[in-house]
């Protein structure tokens, strides 16, 4: 069990020296499972909880999970974000259990205990008991009972919170190369245009690791080559954080043989699988820069996304060792015209559970977790790049960013 | 002895007996058909009931006209990579909501129990079509397919059009 471990025992030895082999076991082993909930989701990381969009007005609250763990993320009367466990203090049912609405307190229905919205116990049912007998002892104190609070930080629009006192404010968490590719895509005031979620059949970090592999992404999806979609003469790169946890991916077109103004209508490389319609190819450029696409995650959950004109963060939770979660928050911003919207949704088409550059990302996943049940201690090999952790200026066949990842999950993981 | 339908009884059965051939074009894997069943200009959407309810316009899918219905259906041959499965569509409730001239517009209700190759099979969607069919001289047509999904949540991934 991991609650028998001491604070800075580890259940296994990291077989190397560097993060260049992974052992199976990290995907099947429900110890490590345990253990991350502790150290990794409840330790010194920012997990993504949603956007101040989704929660306008005061009172509005959204329910969502850091890890395993159940989290309200609500507004205050006074305007503030609080990010509060899901989870009465009584006998642990769920305080809000659809995933929206308005409150003025949080009130559990199996006995009525009541508390604000800054998760402070304020009432409990028949407190003093009926008629002079019953209710609560006299040692019981209100302010023990109060609901565990996360400190929130709000970037942008984005609301991560964070069960440690040691997590250091976002910004320096994710430093300043890394909060200057946020400010790149957040410029304006957003609107959700929908959700959607994959249940995918795989440990969340399979998921985690495919975001930072920009090794597969010509290869694993198909239609990219197929179609044409990323073309030799793109530039791009891999940007990391200084300790390896974050990273950014990105392709862009290089001038002057791109028309960095208008529409650009991507050539097919095989003629026979040109596209019958290439709109959904359409990319309007409205960043202030030749970037197609790119691809950003904040360790540990969340990605942010451009492709295209398709703007979305993504959501990982974990739904048990063998099994997670993807949340896709579909993005445009508030002033779209309705063309670009209509952009903006027909794009949608390449991303997603149905996306035509995506829905691999779904199963891949699940093809490694069947094969990693057998003997847990053999190791992957991701020699991509050298063994280190640097960013990579002009190519985007490197694994550097997974190793990146592997860093973050030992620093957290005290393995 | 000659039973003489009522128009809305005619149009009914017609539309249903469409719908159930679209089916089952899904499901015996007869997909290069699939747009054969919408008008040049038709579209198509895939979405959920919660962007519904929330009056959000996202889609998991969606196609206007006969060209990105049948880039659907070539990448899915050629280009996307899967593991191999087949749809068992079961139809539900239906109903005719409006006649007009010659468009019928009808809700129904469907499952869908999909199975792998390696024999797992599970429900895999469930939710309601709306479906706008014009009964023309060429025979029933869709202008639109509406699929509502009843969950936000799907299962690895969607590829095979519902």
């Amino acid at each position: 069990m991991a609650t028998q471990l001491a604070a800075q025992d580890a259940p296994f030895t990291w077989p190397s020296q560097d993060t260049s082999r992974v052992p199976y076991r990290v995907y099947t082993d429900p110890e490590i499972y345990a253990l991350e909930q502790a150290r990794l989701f409840q330790g010194p990381t920012w997990n993504f909880l949603g956007l101040d969009v989704e929660i306008p007005e005061p009172g509005d609250y959204k329910t969502t999970f850091v890890g395993d763990a159940p989290i309200i993320m609500l507004r205050t009367m006074d305007g503030q974000i609080n990010a509060l466990m899901n989870r009465c203090q009584h006998k642990g049912s769920l305080l809000c259990y659809k995933p929206r609405g308005n409150v003025r307190e949080l009130t559990c229905v199996y006995h009525n205990w009541t508390y604000n919205l800054d998760g402070e116990l304020t009432g409990v049912a028949f407190r003093k008991g009926v008629g002079g007998k019953g209710g609560v002892g006299p040692e019981f104190e209100m302010h023990d009972h109060n609901l565990v609070r996360l400190r929130v930080d709000v970037y942008r629009g984005l609301i991560f919170g964070t069960f440690s006192e040691e997590t250091p404010p976002f910004t320096d968490y994710i430093g300043a190369e890394l909060t200057a590719s946020i400010d790149r895509v957040f410029i304006k005031p957003l609107k959700v245009l929908g959700y959607h979620s994959q249940m995918l059949p795989n440990n969340w970090k399979l998921y985690a690791e495919n975001n930072k592999d920009s090794y597969h992404a010509s290869l694993l999806h198909v239609f990219h080559n197929t179609f044409g979609v990323v073309r030799p003469n793109m530039g791009g790169g891999i940007k990391l954080s200084a300790n390896g946890w974050h990273h950014l991916s990105y392709t862009e077109r290089t001038p002057p043989n791109d028309d960095a103004t208008g529409t650009e209508k991507v050539r097919s490389l095989k003629e026979q699988y040109k596209l019958n319609d290439a709109s959904v190819m359409e990319h309007r450029l409205e960043l202030g820069d030749l970037v197609t696409n790119s691809i950003q995650t904040i360790f540990p959950n969340l990605v942010v996304q451009q492709i295209l004109n398709a703007l979305a963060v993504r959501q990982l939770i974990p739904r048990g060792v063998d099994r997670s979660e993807l949340i896709w928050t579909v993005l445009g911003f508030a002033d779209d015209t309705p063309d670009m919207l209509a952009l903006r949704l027909k794009a949608n088409n390449l991303v997603g559970p149905a996306g035509f550059i995506s829905m691999e990302d779904g199963c891949v996943g699940g093809f490694v977790q069947r094969a990693a049940k057998a003997n847990p201690d053999d190791q992957t090999v991701m020699p991509m790049g050298g063994s280190g952790i640097e960013p990579s200026a002009g190519s985007r066949v490197t694994e550097s960013a997974v190793r990146g990842f592997w860093k973050g999950w030992r620093d957290c993981m005290k393995i | 002895m000659t039973t003489t339908l009522t128009p809305s009884l005619s149009a009914r059965l017609t539309v249903e007996a469409f719908l159930h051939d679209y089916m089952l074009t899904i499901d015996s894997d007869r997909l290069e058909d699939w747009h054969t069943f919408f008008e040049e200009d038709g579209t198509y959407n895939v979405t959920t009931r919660e962007n519904m309810e929330l009056g959000l316009p996202l889609n998991l899918m969606s196609c206007e006209g006969h060209g990105m219905f049948k880039d659907r259906i070539v990448a899915l041959r050629t280009a996307n990579i899967f593991e191999p499965h087949v749809y068992c569509h079961i139809p539900g409730a239906l109903r005719v909501t409006s006649i007009k001239g010659d468009l019928v517009e009808s809700e129904s209700s469907f499952t869908i129990v999909r199975t792998t190759n390696g024999g797992d099979m599970d429900v895999f969607i469930c939710g309601r079509t709306h479906d706008t069919v014009r009964l023309g001289k060429d025979g029933p047509k869709l202008k639109n397919r509406t699929v509502i999904l009843d969950s936000r949540q799907i299962d690895t991934l969607l590829v095979i059009p519902v």
